[in-house]
């Protein structure tokens, strides 16, 4: 029987490989699969979570609506391989960045046991339905919901105007 | 309250499987599905070329079995025979998965569809459905955009220009009718919730519909139209087959691919169309429901057995449209594609949102 821990570990495996892959593939549209992979491994690890509304946003956003985009403008750009240039200082600084970045991340979660007493909330946890995300997001978080909203729609305008092409009378 | 709150409380022990549903019974449902849509394909097939042969006053195949009824066994023996041509310098991994990509996702949808109410046997009450699963519809639009890698994957590994164009404007097409798709959904959704929240599962939207008795098409006839153009643009099919137009991209997605993994693409979008069906007869034509065939009525094996009929019928009935639609209409150019799905559906579908949203506000529905 599939158990949670098993199940756990088998997403984030995939989660994990596949976001190296992404990082190390030369071809981008294989690096741009790699990462759909990985965006399917989060989703299971939210499903594993009891989060299926999560898990299906995760597909159909991510794994399906963005990749798709960007497999779409990788495809029309006809991107070539990238060859490996060797190590550069430009290269080693960003290693080291790097390592920094992985550090940090990992030092909390070696000190996880503490954190997670301190996380603890007094209140009951509620399941992650669907229901209960909406009147979360709908009733206490209503106003930064719909601020976010708007921000996107200013990038839109802001992406589309960037991109349009100028009318011949109008002064660039 | 933070995000935190809505990690469920889960015992590591626990298995995931539900103890209601042993794995058994989940097992014989899945076989049981996967065999329904797998003898429909083949129908779909040869309903299709008699059908349009009778719609061009032809004959049609008549010749394999009675009345050329064993015609798409020939062609499955046919497939399975050829030789497996692969171009040079293809990926040979993704070369073969994209065909089965695009049949795993059209299959896996009907997993979550609904075949009827609930068998009452035996002192265990059995949903006609292989996962009742919380997100319910959820699952299909989401399996349908990972539906679309199929078909562009297919393009862009078959190392050819036609392929490639025919898998861009596929992606491209899907993707604009996804969001009417997406938002002709919504407005099913909120129609069907009540004052406390609504439902994602497609058991529970069939069920409202069989107690009012009104289906969703009558509720919502815009939305009806509009999901039905989506799902017939989601399928590729006339009049929206752009990414496979003959006269301009050879075979389109498909044209370097032969024999069986050819035959997956060509499972894959006729499992798509069942699938569909199946899909829009449960959001919009009542599922399993009919007249006077209410859940008192529909008891032990006899009424269980009586929805899964009424519900096959319905599917058929649409499957029918679908290959009438086909051999009707001609197909559309890409921007006047472009332009209707933008310019035209979208919009209407936000309207139709609007409506539903102020019909279930007043109690209309």
């Amino acid at each position: 029987m599939l158990s949670e821990t098993t199940a756990f570990l088998l997403f984030s495996a995939i989660a994990l490989v596949g976001a190296v892959n992404v990082v190390t593939r030369r071809n981008p549209v294989h690096a741009a699969l790699w990462l759909v992979g990985a965006f399917l491994g989060v989703a299971g690890l939210f499903l594993t979570l009891g989060a299926g509304l999560l898990g299906a946003i995760q597909v159909m956003v991510y794994a399906g609506a963005i990749m798709v985009l960007f497999l779409f403008v990788i495809l029309l750009l006809n991107l070539d391989t990238t060859p490996f240039e060797g190590l550069s200082i430009a290269r080693g600084a960003s290693l080291l960045a790097t390592a920094a970045t992985v550090a940090l991340i990992a030092f909390p979660f070696a000190r996880a046991r503490e954190l997670r007493a301190a996380a603890v909330p007094d209140e009951p946890e509620l399941p992650a339905t669907a229901g209960n995300i909406a009147s979360i997001l709908f009733h206490q978080y209503a106003l930064p919901f719909e601020v976010v909203s708007l921000l996107l729609l200013i990038a839109m305008v802001g992406a589309i105007h960037l991109a349009r092409r100028p009318r011949r009378d109008e002064p660039t | 309250m933070s995000a935190l709150l809505l990690l469920p409380t889960v015992d590591p022990a626990e298995p995931l499987l539900d103890a209601a549903s042993p794995l058994w019974l989940t097992l014989l449902k899945s076989v049981a599905v996967f065999g329904i849509t797998m003898t429909l394909v083949p129908l779909l097939v040869l309903a299709e070329r008699r059908v349009s042969a009778w719609m061009q006053y032809r004959v049609g195949p008549n010749r394999v079995g009675i009345g050329g009824s064993l015609q798409p066994m020939a062609d499955l023996v046919k497939m399975l025979f050829k030789e497996e041509l692969k171009p040079d310098g293809v990926p040979a991994f993704l070369f073969t998965a994209a065909p089965a990509i695009a049949a795993i996702t059209a299959l896996s949808m009907m997993a979550v569809v609904p075949f009827g109410g609930t068998l009452e046997i035996a002192g265990r009450s059995i949903p006609l459905v292989v996962a009742d699963v919380d997100i319910g519809v959820l699952a299909v639009l989401a399996l349908s955009s990972i539906g679309v890698y199929g078909i562009t994957l297919g393009g862009w590994a078959s190392n050819s220009k036609y392929s490639l164009l025919g898998g861009l404007r596929s992606s491209a097409q899907m993707i604009s009718y996804e969001l009417t798709l997406g938002i002709a959904l919504l407005s099913v959704l909120v129609a069907a919730s009540g004052p406390e929240f609504g439902s994602f599962k497609l058991s529970e939207l069939i069920a409202r519909q069989a107690e009012s008795g009104i289906w969703n098409c009558f509720k919502l006839p815009l939305g009806f139209v509009l999901f039905t153009i989506a799902a017939f643009a989601e399928t590729n099919r006339l009049p929206f087959d752009l990414p496979e137009a003959e006269p301009e991209l050879v075979g389109g997605y498909h044209t370097e691919y032969s024999s069986m993994r050819f035959g997956l693409f060509f499972l894959g979008e006729y499992a798509a169309m069942v699938a569909g069906s199946a899909v829009i007869v449960c959001l919009f034509l009542g599922g399993w429901h009919f007249p006077y065939l209410t859940k008192e009525v529909a008891v032990g094996w006899g009424g269980a057995l009586t929805q899964v009929a009424v519900f096959l019928a319905k599917v058929l009935a649409f499957l029918f449209f679908f290959i009438h639609v086909r051999w009707t209409l001609p197909r559309l150019r890409y921007d006047q594609l472009m332009n209707f799905g933008w310019k035209w559906m979208l919009p209407l579908s936000l309207l139709n949102l609007l409506f539903a949203g102020i019909g279930a506000a007043l109690g209309w529905f």
